[in-house]
């Protein structure tokens, strides 16, 4: 008999700011999946086309009080306004090449509708989309290497982070091969979340019960980007440092990160 | 048998070669621009100096502004075939070629803008009617449609083209109709005008952009559409005054440039009072509610509170004010002055309303945003300038674009 899927999925990541190292492997790992082209010189980071990047952020302290932190930021899926997937690029797109999936909460972009308006890119306020700037040119041997299971994107066309939206197929399919409607939670992982190696990186279905994310998104450390602007991410961080809280948003002088979470909550 | 000449009877202009010089040097003007163009195409892009965090830049603050000022059009068709004001009629034409140019400037401008430009139908094919750039397209589209219906008439005109029996009552009738077209001119107008200032009101993950409550609707789409139609007006005298230095001649009568002003003048202090309550609920109410004091905006070297400042007061009351009284109006110097100040205030907010809305940070670990454009993009930006030039000068040698010219100019 098959296992009934019995809720909507809202896939999302909790990354733990406490853990993680700045290792850079996530954004490894994300190139070598999602085929993401590279040019020789890369030292202009703004013309990147890193689906995830690894932000270094300080306390602004001078030695010996100086703290650092590594924030990983790949796209936040947002869910947007009222969370009925109105995130802030979605809904400004002019060809619908880029559509908030309502299955699992995933924001996709369709590279072959997209015809380079960069709309989106204006509208959000992550910068988790990249424009291809450049043909993408792959050293020699290395297009033998490229995944089958991602389409190379072309020139003129924004691209941005999936949450690995291949390996959420493969695993349906695999699911359905075994009559089975519902995914184990360690069948559908990002490439990112399997290759940090510290375990910083924690995804998941957000409404799932049984699901690792669901309760991390709880804790008292948990908090998102730029909340106050109701793009109502998807990908949550954990912190235990009260400065990198607050520099996950902004703040009037006299405001409490705290006490604004608790006022946005209660609708105040 | 005596050929009909191509020039209109009764003016004067000047020579063939005089033209043919004046029009080469604008000419290669256009090449440098087109020379970029043809460069973007096929490289792509990266000729630009725009990055991911860049995406909108120069041509986008180029196609709003010239959008703007190409205003003029709308609003004198609007005055003269709609409010009554037949006096303008000795301008209007004029304006119809100014709006044609901007207009058909910023389709251009957007096909090389964007990054699949094969694919640019797409916007109409696969329309998200939800996305204001969808109806940007499909407004900018219809309505420069209908400033090309608009500007057929004139150049049939012309006493070649007349002396064809077809062509003469085609114009004849086509005069006749013409309040039709301005009135669907000013419905597009408003729609256009208005979700171009939605373009940037509706970023809510912008909190410089971003507008809430009324402020988003219909305010965003208001003081654009009113901007426009106070702006627009100045920009036609502005390229009247500045046709009549060149020409030498008196093309337009005071009286009909002081009542353009005038009229021009009241709308710019209407819309400028609605952009401060605007400004005011932004910085004090909106801002705050999302984290930034409006000092927060304005902390970068080029984006300082001096800009703010130029835009609201130097080129927002103070020419209106000029134009709204009766002595502004009347002395050429602060007339023209006035027109100059609002023409630059309405590029300021253009300018403002994509270039700043990307270079302030927004997340507050990242730094304020900078761009420079490449030549590619200067030249580009400068061919529709170019494009403006060589359409106004055949325009103008070719056609009675102003029907007052014989009287203020008789030959003897």
């Amino acid at each position: 008999m098959k296992e009934k899927n019995n809720h909507t999925k809202r896939f999302g990541m909790v990354i733990d700011l406490d853990k993680c190292t700045g290792c850079g492997s996530c954004m490894v790992a994300c190139y070598a999946e999602n085929n993401v082209p590279f040019r020789v010189d890369e030292t202009n980071k703004l013309d990147s086309l890193s689906w995830l990047v690894v932000h270094k952020i300080t306390n602004g302290k001078p030695y010996p009080n100086t703290e650092i932190c590594y924030l990983p930021m790949p796209c936040m899926q947002c869910d947007g306004i009222g969370k009925h997937g109105h995130s802030p690029c979605v809904s400004v797109c002019p060809a619908v090449a880029t559509d908030y999936d309502h299955e699992t909460g995933i924001v996709s972009q369709i590279y072959t509708r997209c015809f380079g308006c960069r709309y989106c890119m204006a509208a959000c306020p992550y910068h988790a989309r990249k424009f291809n700037w450049w043909d993408p040119v792959w050293p020699a041997d290395m297009k033998k290497y490229l995944s089958p299971n991602v389409s190379p994107r072309m020139r003129g066309v924004v691209e941005k982070c999936s949450f690995c939206f291949h390996r959420y197929q493969q695993a349906k399919d695999k699911a359905f091969y075994e009559k089975r409607e519902e995914l184990y939670e360690d069948e559908y992982q990002t490439a990112c979340a399997e290759a940090c190696p510290t375990g910083a990186i924690t995804f998941g279905d957000l409404n799932n019960k049984n699901h690792a994310v669901y309760k991390l998104k709880k804790d008292p450390r948990a908090f998102r980007l730029l909340e106050r602007l109701h793009t109502n991410p998807k990908v949550y961080y954990l912190t235990s440092k009260s400065w990198v809280r607050r520099a996950g948003d902004n703040y009037l002088a006299n405001e409490e990160p705290g006490k604004i979470k608790q006022e946005m909550v209660h609708g105040h | 048998m005596n050929e009909t000449p191509l020039i209109p009877a009764g003016v004067k202009r000047c020579s063939k070669w005089q033209f043919s010089l004046w029009m080469a040097a604008v000419t290669a003007v256009l090449l440098w621009g087109v020379y970029a163009m043809f460069l973007i195409w096929y490289k792509g892009l990266n000729q630009t100096n725009m990055n991911n965090a860049y995406g909108f830049a120069l041509w986008i603050w180029a196609d709003l502004a010239v959008i703007a000022l190409g205003g003029g059009a709308f609003f004198s068709g609007f005055l003269t075939y709609i409010i009554g004001k037949k006096e303008l009629k000795n301008i209007i034409n004029f304006a119809v070629i100014i709006g044609f140019i901007c207009y058909s400037s910023a389709l251009l401008i957007l096909a090389i803008d964007i990054g699949q430009p094969l694919r640019g139908w797409f916007i109409f094919w696969h329309a998200n009617v939800h996305s204001m750039l969808t109806e940007v397209a499909f407004c900018l589209s219809c309505y420069f449609a209908v400033l090309t219906i608009e500007f057929i008439p004139l150049i049939l005109e012309n006493p070649k083209i007349d002396k064809v029996p077809f062509f003469h009552h085609l114009g004849h009738n086509m005069h006749g109709i013409m309040a039709i077209f301005a009135a669907t001119g000013v419905f597009l107008s408003f729609f256009h005008q208005g979700s171009l200032g939605g373009v940037a009101g509706v970023l809510f993950g912008r909190p410089f952009a971003f507008r809430e409550h009324i402020f988003i609707w219909p305010f965003t789409f208001f003081l654009f559409t009113w901007s426009a139609a106070a702006c627009g007006p100045c920009f036609t005298i502005l390229v009247t005054w500045i046709t009549e230095k060149i020409t030498r001649k008196k093309l337009v009568k005071d009286s009909v440039i002081q009542l353009f002003a005038k009229i021009s003048g009241w709308m710019i202090i209407t819309y400028i009072i609605a952009k401060t309550i605007d400004t005011l609920y932004w910085a004090f109410v909106t801002a705050p509610g999302l984290g930034f004091k409006l000092m927060d905006f304005y902390a970068s070297p080029t984006y300082n509170i001096g800009l703010l400042f130029t835009e609201i007061v130097l080129c927002g009351f103070v020419p209106g004010l000029i134009l709204i009284t009766k002595r502004g109006r009347e002395n050429s110097f602060s007339l023209m002055t006035a027109v100059i100040l609002a023409v630059i205030g309405v590029c300021i907010n253009r300018w403002v309303m994509v270039l700043q809305v990307m270079a302030v940070p927004v997340l507050s670990f990242n730094e304020w945003y900078t761009y420079m454009p490449s030549w590619q993009e200067i030249a580009t930006t400068v061919l529709p300038v170019a494009y403006g030039l060589i359409v106004i000068s055949l325009a103008y040698r070719y056609l009675p674009v102003f029907p007052q010219e014989k009287e203020l100019n008789p030959i003897d």
